[in-house]
């Protein structure tokens, strides 16, 4: 059985007109693409997994938090470079023999995740810790990065 | 038999509070079915799973980690989760089992003694 990711739903109430123009639009777009065989070959479409990450800043950190559920925290990479924060991993199966999959819906596989982040950061100093499949990471501001307060000299 | 555990989307309407639908995997073994059921976020005390007339509610309500800070950018949703299904008549709802890792869900939900496939010995 096939790997199928489909979009959540975003409410179970009736789509509104607009978005039927727009999925008219897609659809468009869709018989317009060169070739249908790239689909089956890359298979990327359906299936890959972006999970979702929130970014915070205050004073002194940035803070990067994603969804990650079901990952062992050796499997999760976390990585900076110039100002890149990517986070990349495997989600492995752990089902054995005899078994089927009736609908799956997980995706299982190798992801990879980047967000540009909002100041520059210390990348010695980067800390992370994973909780009920939340990944936090927090990236100090390096000094020049952080909000100063200029002292008012009287004469 | 294979008819399994089916999701069951009505219900969803009866509903005020909004929520979203995790995503979910269901796999099957000649014992049972194994139900998987992603929900970052939640811990074993905002999890919340009951049978009612043969449907099966899972509702998981976050304890979101407190950031300090100001909100950047956010992709995540504030909602809880929820998702029923319609189980298998073959399920034996008593010896349902559930357990919560790292945001997944897994439950098991053996099928009864007497759907199970079984060897007849010729006498």
């Amino acid at each position: 059985m096939s790997l199928i990711r489909y979009q959540i739903p975003e409410s179970t109430a009736w789509p509104s007109f607009d978005r039927w123009i727009n999925l008219r639009e897609d659809l468009n777009t869709l018989f317009e693409l060169p070739s249908w065989s790239n689909f089956g070959r890359q298979g990327q479409l359906f299936s890959r997994w972006s999970p979702a990450l929130d970014l915070y800043q205050n004073d002194d950190n940035v803070i990067a938090v994603v969804e990650l559920p079901g990952m062992r925290k050796e499997d999760i990479e976390i990585s900076l470079h110039e100002g890149t924060l990517t986070i990349a991993g495997e989600r492995k199966t752990e089902s054995s023999n005899g078994e089927k999959a009736e609908r799956s819906e997980r995706y299982i596989g190798k992801f990879r995740r980047s967000t540009t982040l909002p100041a520059r950061v210390d990348p010695n100093k980067v800390s992370a810790t994973y909780r009920d499949g939340i990944l936090t990471v927090t990236l100090p501001k390096a000094e020049e990065a952080k909000p100063k307060q200029i002292q008012v000299n009287a004469d | 038999m294979n008819t399994l555990v089916r999701e069951n989307r009505d219900s969803e309407l009866r509903q005020n509070e909004h929520f979203v639908v995790p995503v979910a995997s269901i796999i099957e073994d000649g014992d049972g079915y194994m139900l998987q059921v992603e929900m970052p976020g939640v811990n074993k005390g905002g999890l919340e799973i009951s049978v009612e007339n043969n449907e099966l509610t899972i509702i998981g309500r976050r304890s979101l980690p407190a950031v300090e800070g100001t909100l950047i950018h956010r992709e995540s949703r504030r909602e809880n989760y929820r998702r029923a299904f319609e189980l298998d008549p073959s399920i034996d709802a008593d010896k349902i089992n559930a357990k919560i890792d790292q945001g997944v869900v897994t439950l098991t939900l053996p099928k009864a003694e007497r759907v199970k496939p079984r060897k007849i010995n010729v006498s």
